[in-house]
């Protein structure tokens, strides 16, 4: 951050002007986040409401007791909410495992190796960014279909694989600063181009790891328009399609939905707060998948 | 446009097959370009085959030709549906400029707690869509959050619109919704870009008695052109497929809010109709590499900026074997 503030002249009607533009800016700040909190935190408020006060009190009063659990535990009770945390978290691991291997493999062999049809599959996954996804639901629904993909949680998780290249693109990218030194070391010790891969390269991309799997992962815990789609059965309910059906049994209660709301941003929250910096770095780099 | 890297060693070493090379390619680059072909050049291509056709998920009434197409145009409906992109379109600006506005003064002012604003900012774009939702509904239900701010501030209640209900404000009800969720996303974005920005210019640009405002012509707008570009297209492409608010803040598009992607969803999913449904989304891909080709054309030889992030770093690339 520059100081810039120390090498403007420092007259009083000056002085005045820098501390009325230094007022506005925090008012803008708080206004913005203000805004940004405002309906988290009255959602936060209304979940510990009873269904009486719920009724009687106005949404922006706090709620008399703050340690009324009821809501959520009725939630979570009632909501099926641990079966779809399993659900969810199930198919989170399993793709981003997926996404992790299939990017950092296709791109050592993409940045390390010549051969024939390299700058074809570049070139595939380039245009495929230019493609949007979601134009083409239509076709691939028929698709899933076909491969009897409809309600399998095996399908959903090979299409929630296979429809991403950022992943690519960010390995990409770090493959490019890795020191072909490296390999090129390990090969004349006699190892394999298999061991110069998962043995010195793929240790060395743990930021790059960490940044994929915290993108991918929100990203596929937020998910519901194909898994809406492609996993219709109650028994395969994720995070996102269990929220999307309290408007059944809890009707207009919003006390005990934005309870649930709140329990299934957790899990965000956490990552966010543990791995901000990555995933600020993993929107950068991210982004210039152009 | 962007290209990978290229490989640029020249390839000096004649031999023969290297065997243990073709099976790590092979390997390696089997799944992932297996994937991509099946889920995205083969829907690509059916897409295309189908928008021609008359005919459901399970029967096939015949060929068409350009009916589906036809029909798109002139019927007002889907017209309609298309110029709601228009108030996305207009909350991208606006979201645009906010963005924008708050990486500036959080990357360039003292600001206590900065990290903090920057995270509280950001923090709606990791919500999940369907509780954005719930929360809205929550939020623009008469007399609840939003109501019950604006009473406070002065406003009496009968003045306020009902404003997921009133067609004449719903539809900007449901682009501020989509603007609280990613105008962090594109300010950490901006702020990113900003970062990268040699700190000495502003320094320089001091000395030489420019002020705030030249400081951000001269300086920083230069300096995230490719990071504004690419986050001006994904705005633009996000309005014409916009259906997240509509879809579930807007109860599937109810009352006047349907977007173009909440149609063609109806058409293949509650309709049947897959050709029809097929033309549709052949459209919105039409529209969407216009503006995206515009856009690039406009800055490669409107504002002379060549886009070469991706290049500039390739050049570093190497092929090794």
């Amino acid at each position: 951050m520059s100081n810039l503030t120390s090498v403007m002249p420092s007259n009083s009607s000056a002085r005045t002007k820098r501390f009325i533009i230094k007022a506005l800016e925090y008012f803008a700040l708080l206004l913005a986040t203000f805004i940004a909190l405002l309906p988290l935190v009255s959602s936060f408020m209304i979940s510990f409401k009873t269904a009486e006060e719920y009724g009687s009190t106005n949404a922006m009063t706090p709620p008399v007791n703050w340690l009324n659990f009821g809501n959520y535990v009725q939630v979570w009770n009632d909501g099926d909410m641990p079966r779809a945390f399993l659900t969810s978290g199930g198919v989170v691991v399993v793709v981003v495992a997926v996404s992790v291997m299939m990017g950092s493999m296709l791109a050592y062999v993409l940045n390390r190796f010549r051969f024939p049809g390299n700058n074809l599959i570049r070139n595939m996954f380039m245009i495929a960014t230019l493609i949007p996804g979601i134009a083409m639901q239509v076709t691939t629904y028929q698709i899933m279909k076909d491969l009897g993909f409809l309600n399998s949680i095996v399908g959903y998780a090979i299409l929630m694989s296979g429809t991403d290249v950022i992943s690519i693109y960010i390995f990409l990218q770090y493959f490019e600063n890795l020191d072909v030194a490296l390999d090129e070391s390990a090969v004349l010790e006699g190892c394999t181009y298999f061991g110069v891969f998962f043995k010195i390269l793929l240790p060395l991309t743990k930021p790059a790891i960490i940044t994929v799997a915290v993108l991918k992962g929100v990203g596929v815990y937020n998910e519901y328009y194909n898994a809406n789609l492609y996993l219709q059965s109650n028994s395969w309910r994720t995070i996102s399609t269990a929220l999307y059906s309290f408007s059944g049994p809890f009707k207009s209660s919003y006390n005990i939905i934005c309870a649930g709301v709140l329990l299934t941003l957790i899990p965000s929250l956490i990552i966010f707060l543990f791995f901000q910096k990555q995933v600020y770095a993993g929107l950068a780099s991210g982004s210039v998948k152009g | 446009m962007t290209t990978l890297a290229k490989p640029i060693q020249p390839d000096l070493r004649k031999k023969k097959i290297n065997w243990q090379k073709v099976a790590v390619i092979t390997l390696f680059a089997a799944v992932p370009m297996f994937l991509l072909i099946l889920f995205t050049y083969v829907p690509f291509v059916k897409m295309i085959q189908f928008s021609f056709y008359n005919m459901s998920y399970t029967k096939n009434k015949g060929f068409v030709g350009l009916d589906n197409y036809l029909r798109i145009f002139t019927k007002s409906e889907y017209v309609d549906a298309m110029l709601l992109s228009l108030y996305y379109m207009a909350g991208a600006v606006v979201q645009l400029a906010l963005a924008l506005f708050f990486a500036s003064i959080l990357s360039l002012e003292k600001i206590r707690g900065a990290g903090v604003f920057k995270a509280a900012m950001f923090f709606p774009f990791l919500v999940n869509g369907i509780a954005i939702g719930y929360i809205f509904k929550f939020f623009f239900t008469r007399g609840f959050v939003l109501d019950s701010v604006l009473q406070a501030i002065g406003f009496p209640l009968d003045s306020l619109p009902y404003w997921l209900r009133d067609q004449s404000i719903n539809n900007w009800s449901l682009v501020f919704t989509s603007v609280w969720k990613y105008c962090g996303q594109n300010m950490v974005l901006f702020i990113g870009a900003i970062a990268s920005i040699d700190p000495t210019l502003y320094e320089a640009a001091t000395i030489d008695g420019a002020n705030r405002w030249q400081q951000f012509k001269a300086i920083i707008l230069p300096g995230i052109k490719t990071v504004f570009m690419l986050n001006l297209i994904l705005s633009i492409t996000g309005s014409l497929s916009a259906f997240e608010p509509a879809y579930v803040v807007g109860s599937m598009g109810a009352n006047g809010t349907a977007t173009f992607f909440i149609k063609i969803h109806q058409m293949a999913h509650v309709t049947g109709k897959v050709g029809q449904a097929c033309a549709m989304a052949m459209v919105l891909m039409a529209l969407i590499l216009i503006f995206t080709a515009g856009q690039r054309l406009f800055f490669r030889y409107v504002m002379k900026d060549s886009d070469n992030t991706f290049n500039a770093k390739s050049n570093k690339a190497k092929a090794l074997w």
